[in-house]
């Protein structure tokens, strides 16, 4: 199967199953729209391609396009065929190797899009007793197998109302990860209200990751993130972070935004993120209900795209004049990505990734917290759903009909199994407004590294995500 | 892959490959949901 379109003035093609991207030229681009995209090709140029085309090329440039296109797929470049059904068997159960812990069920804002019901995921406000944390660190200890990476995310609600615990939970995991053989690796996902420079170094020093919530323009985001008498938080959040970030060293951190029906312009929010010193941005569409005023609608998704486009030919004119920063959504790595195993395994919740609650209870991940029929078990009786693990680690790009087939499923892994849940009705359908973004963001990702690759990247060679054939490494 | 007059390639297409020597399972979990931004799987590392 082929994904082929055009964008940013480059005709582009994705091979699916090999991962190829080939930028072609109108001849090529031409010929291929003259077959279905399951291809194969077959041996002989049909008549009726050249017929087509006569008017716009000549016979012999026809022929030579063809005789590429040919060479192509006899390497496995071009139509090659889905035999990834043989690796099924590696995409059941595994081990627990990631952990999100609502280490506080209360919030000091009240985010009107909050997902988790402005902090308490309707269950009440509470914050996790650190009897419980060191549980929940002993279960994925227990449950991890011979993975030795175990990520955990201190999670909310919001984490900085219950610091001490967190830190607590720090020293623990990492009093006992020698004796278990294991590496922890801590995120931590903040609104910043609490932020102060002791906690500022703590995090540096002890967080692997931090996401640091903001939405944009001063006035993007304190129409939507406020405290609970209404104040935007921006002002006070905003220096917090820039101190966060310059002392983070080579620390991953994410300035995370969400953008919703009121700032469909959002490449202006990631350029305000720029002017504030920020370099790793990331802004997603609100998915929400489409009954309130500002979830993003089927009806603003071509407006929506037409923003994608825009923010992808900003962060090619920004490479162009050497400012180099990384939009979340629009970083694709072509050559030394994640295994395809892993890849079509899907987004592991509830296989390889749980969330806890302060209460102990276990759910497949923190977007299904609170749904009684999702919870798995509780840390504090030693109670956990095998049975509905092995249903999640089922839901894998092979078991989900739409994305079997879907030219995107080795870069999407198969989407969110909680908002397929909450908008279709059952984990393995994929819900098609969240479909329709996630490849129009893998368009305009690919589009980009065709941009720069045209750029000859000699100047953009940094090794980590250099495009072949490269000046430098030739 | 050389780039021809028609058709330039940008990569090393690797994906059976990485089928073959893959499924260790190290990487990180690659949740895709907005309030996460913990990892699309697409701009993964490979822990190898
Ligand atoms: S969730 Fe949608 S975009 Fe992703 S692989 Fe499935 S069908 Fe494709
Ligand atoms: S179900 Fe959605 S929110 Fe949960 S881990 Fe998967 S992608 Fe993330």
């Amino acid at each position: 199967m082929i994904h082929k379109y055009r964008l940013g003035g480059y005709s582009i093609c994705l091979d699916v199953h090999s991962g190829a991207v080939h930028v072609l030229d109108d001849a090529a681009y031409e010929i291929l729209d003259c077959f279905d995209d399951n291809g194969p090709l077959p041996d002989e140029l049909p008549e009726r391609v050249t017929e087509k085309l006569s008017g716009r090329f000549d016979e012999g440039e026809i022929e030579e396009t063809w005789e590429a296109l040919l060479e192509l797929q006899g390497h496995g470049l071009l139509y090659s065929p889905d035999d990834y059904e043989q690796f099924a068997d590696m995409m059941t159960r595994a081990p627990i190797k990631s952990m999100c812990i609502n280490i506080s069920h209360d919030c000091n804002l009240r985010c009107e899009y909050c997902f988790a019901a402005k902090g308490d995921f309707g269950q009440g406000r509470c914050l996790m007793p650190l009897e419980t944390a060191k549980k929940a660190i002993d279960f994925i200890i227990a449950n991890s197998g011979t993975r030795r990476n175990l990520e955990v995310d201190f999670f909310g609600g919001e984490p900085l109302m219950n610091f001490d615990v967190v830190k607590q939970t720090v020293e623990y995991a990492r009093s006992i990860e020698k004796q278990y053989n294991k590496n922890f690796r801590f995120t931590i996902t903040t609104n910043g209200l609490l932020l102060d420079d002791d906690k500022i170094d703590y995090i540096n020093r002890e967080m692997n990751n931090a996401v640091l919530s903001l939405d944009g323009r001063k006035e993007v985001n304190d129409r939507m993130r406020v405290t609970p008498n209404g104040k935007g938080c921006y002002d006070v959040i905003v220096p917090k972070y820039q101190k966060l970030v310059a002392g983070r060293g080579d620390k991953d951190y994410y300035i995370r935004g969400t953008f919703t029906k009121y700032n469909l312009d959002f490449t202006n929010d990631i350029l305000h993120f720029r002017e504030l010193g920020f370099d790793q941005l990331s802004i997603e569409p609100v998915v929400s209900d489409p009954k309130l005023d500002y979830s993003i609608k089927d009806e603003d998704l071509p407006r929506v795209f037409e923003e994608y486009e825009r923010l992808a030919d900003t962060i090619i004119a920004s490479r162009r004049r050497g400012d180099r920063y990384n939009f979340f959504h629009f970083m694709i790595d072509l050559n030394q990505g994640p295994c395809a195993i892993k890849r079509l395994r899907g987004c592991g919740c509830g296989n390889e990734y749980v969330a806890v609650t302060p209460q102990g209870d276990i759910y497949p991940c923190h977007q299904f917290v609170g749904m009684e029929q999702f919870r798995m078990g509780n840390l504090n009786d030693g109670t956990f759903d095998t049975e509905m693990k092995l249903d999640f680690a089922k839901a894998n790009v092979y078991s989900k009909e739409n994305c079997r087939d879907c030219w995107a499923k080795f870069y999407c892994s198969g989407g969110c199994n909680a908002n397929n849940y909450q908008y279709e009705g059952d984990i393995r359908r994929s819900h098609k407004t969240s479909c329709a973004l996630e490849k129009k963001r893998l368009e305009c990702a690919i589009m980009i590294k065709a941009a720069l690759a045209e750029d000859g990247d000699a100047k953009e060679c940094d090794g980590d995500d250099c495009i072949e054939p490269c000046s430098i490494l030739k | 892959m050389k780039a021809t007059k028609h058709i330039k390639t940008l990569n090393n297409a690797n994906l059976k490959e990485s089928a073959v020597k893959g499924g260790c399972g190290e990487c990180q979990a690659s949740c895709q949901s907005a309030c996460k931004t913990s990892c699309t799987v697409a701009n993964q590392k490979c822990e190898k």
